[in-house]
């Protein structure tokens, strides 16, 4: 959260390695050669405006986005493919699921399962991928319903909470796999105003708690206060990238100080 | 027309939003086209029961008489029995026809096809004279080139397979088809936003079709299923062209038995009529259940319907009425 972590950064071990990255959907590419590296503990913030490839380069990390060209690894293990004898393989369905369950994604439009209660939602994975007992499970998920402020939510469905507590629940849930990453999808575009609060401070209280977090955002205020790292993403590349408070407060890119005096 | 002295401060407002305001006086537009209609629709009902009522050859009587039948009675379990047996494969058969064709295993997914393109392709009544054959082909050749057809086969005597089982067959595999794009337009409907996150949160794909989507996807499923299951009640009565003593065909049996035909068809016409009204019902409520945490407020039943209809009524004239007293 302080800016003197990143100094200490360097020593932290990598937490997620991007390097050289390109990716395109059909003829449109949308990633053109990106590289970066998350340290554990780091609060990194991908912004800039739509279209500049933020978001897919997220969905990557976890591979829900294959990439053309270039690696990912989280916590030196490359995503979604085996590296042995200077070949790769793709992995298998079951590798890949196994890699996602210690990185959680947090999605801009909730995607929690309506046919299921809060409490539903949150024990769903622990109980059916890490074959946690339901009592445990459910032990657990209230302890996470609390950190998000929703204890007494437990029984409620998605369409009976608002928005705000909606996003809150999915914190949880992808809390509830105990992940070593978390990946936040514009985890506040789709609110209205008066919940975005809530919703930043949950995830501001993750940041102080240790949690490695790539964040993808519009929230400037909270890329500067809570963010470790900015990377300004245009076109498919990363224009600038550095400390968050720099990076915001003076950037030196042209690029960047044109979006950054349009959003303010 | 009393209170309108414009108010200031809040308590003033909220006092003036208490009351309500006189409702609107206002002369309703006619819709002469409504009357007319009506006027006709009854006219035609007015015929249509006269002629049920003075025509003899209906000959109401007998319809009595024969309506509880055991011969009749024993009929509709046959039907029934039909019609459950065959929307249980239908059913089933549906859902992993479904989960086939949508699977990324492209020798799943076109065999699912085929299965899909064969059995739509094809007249459901060839189909059941088809199976009726198979039966009594079965001793010499097994293995008869029919998906999921030959396992049955291997199993099953000559005899065990009675033109019943047979029926249930045709019927329900000829469902299969039917169910499996029903079922495919029902998991295309979940939004896929919900595998993913689930994806990410480490579930496979079968976990994550069990559990994520299909249960989503019955709200899309289970209207046109209810459909489904009252077209194959009727639809059922094909099995009477390979000798099933069920509704059509004991009807029609006792049709050259007392030469007597329509009031045999009017028997097999109102129980058909009264299944698909109680199925129809079951697929409301049915509906209405799954509709859940999509819609916070349910629609309402027929009944509250009624009551609200009613309650409507009775507000607009007691509008009316004051109105007529502000007047005088």
């Amino acid at each position: 959260m302080t800016a003197d972590l990143i100094p200490d950064a360097p020593s932290n071990a990598v937490a997620v390695e991007i390097d050289k990255v390109y990716k395109s959907f059909g003829r449109l590419p949308v990633l053109r050669g990106v590289s970066m590296t998350v340290r554990e503990g780091e609060v990194a913030c991908l912004i800039g405006p739509s279209g500049s490839g933020k978001s897919t380069l997220l969905r990557c990390v976890n591979h829900l986005e294959k990439v053309d060209a270039g690696r990912i690894s989280v916590h030196d293990r490359l995503v979604g493919y085996h590296h042995k004898n200077d070949r790769l393989y793709e992995m298998h369905d079951r590798d890949v699921a196994k890699q996602r369950r210690t990185i959680g994604m947090v999605f801009q439009r909730f995607n929690l399962f309506p046919h299921m209660t809060a409490l539903e939602n949150i024990i769903e994975a622990p109980v059916q991928v890490l074959g946690k007992s339901k009592a445990v499970a459910v032990a657990e998920a209230r302890e996470h319903l609390e950190k998000v402020g929703l204890s007494d939510k437990a029984g409620s469905y998605p369409t009976q909470l608002s928005g705000g507590q909606q996003q809150r629940v999915a914190i949880a849930r992808a809390l509830a796999m105990q992940p070593a990453l978390m990946l936040f999808d514009e985890p506040t575009s789709a609110l209205d105003p008066e919940l975005v609060g809530d919703v930043l401070a949950v995830m501001r209280q993750l940041a102080e708690s240790g949690m490695t977090m790539i964040v993808v955002t519009h929230e400037m205020g909270f890329a500067r206060d809570v963010g470790d790292t900015v990377a300004f993403m245009d076109g498919g590349i990363i224009v600038e990238h550095g400390d968050a408070r720099q990076v915001i407060a003076e950037p030196q890119h042209a690029r960047t100080q044109a979006f950054l005096a349009k959003v303010r | 027309m009393t209170e309108d002295n414009p108010t200031a401060g809040a308590d003033d407002a909220l006092a003036a939003a208490a009351v309500q305001p006189n409702a609107i006086r206002a002369v309703r537009v006619r819709r002469p086209g409504r009357w007319i209609s009506a006027i006709i629709l009854l006219l035609f009902v007015a015929m249509f029961a006269h002629m049920l009522v003075s025509n003899k050859n209906f000959g109401w009587d007998l319809v009595r008489q024969w309506l509880f039948w055991h011969t009749i009675i024993q009929a509709i379990w046959v039907t029934l029995e039909l019609t459950v047996y065959a929307m249980l494969i239908g059913i089933v058969g549906g859902v992993l026809l479904a989960v086939m064709r949508l699977s990324s295993n492209p020798v799943s997914a076109t065999a699912a096809w085929l299965y899909t393109w064969f059995f739509r392709g094809t007249p459901v009544l060839v189909q059941l004279l088809f199976w009726n054959n198979i039966a009594a082909l079965v001793g010499q050749q097994v293995g008869f080139g029919v998906p999921f057809g030959p396992q049955f086969f291997h199993l099953d005597t000559n005899s065990t397979i009675t033109a019943f089982t047979a029926a249930v067959l045709a019927l329900g595999l000829n469902e299969a088809a039917y169910m499996s794009e029903i079922v495919r337009a029902g998991i295309l409907s979940v939004d896929e936003g919900q595998s993913e996150a689930a994806a990410s949160l480490g579930m496979r794909r079968g976990k994550i079709m069990s559990r994520i989507v299909l249960p989503q996807a019955m709200r899309v499923i289970i209207p046109p299923t209810g459909n489904e299951v009252i077209s194959m009640l009727k639809t059922s009565s094909l099995a009477s062209v390979i000798g099933v003593v069920e509704l059509t065909d004991a009807s029609e049996s006792a049709i050259h038995l007392y030469f007597k035909a329509i009031p045999f068809y009017v028997v097999a016409s109102l129980w058909y009529l009264f299944f698909t009204t109680v199925l129809s019902i079951g697929q409301y409520y049915i509906e209405r259940y799954y509709a859940r945490g999509s819609t916070r407020n349910l629609p309402p039943t027929p009944f509250q319907k009624l009551l609200r209809a009613n309650l409507l009524f009775r507000t607009r004239r007691r509008r009316a009425e004051e109105i007529r007293e502000a007047l005088r």
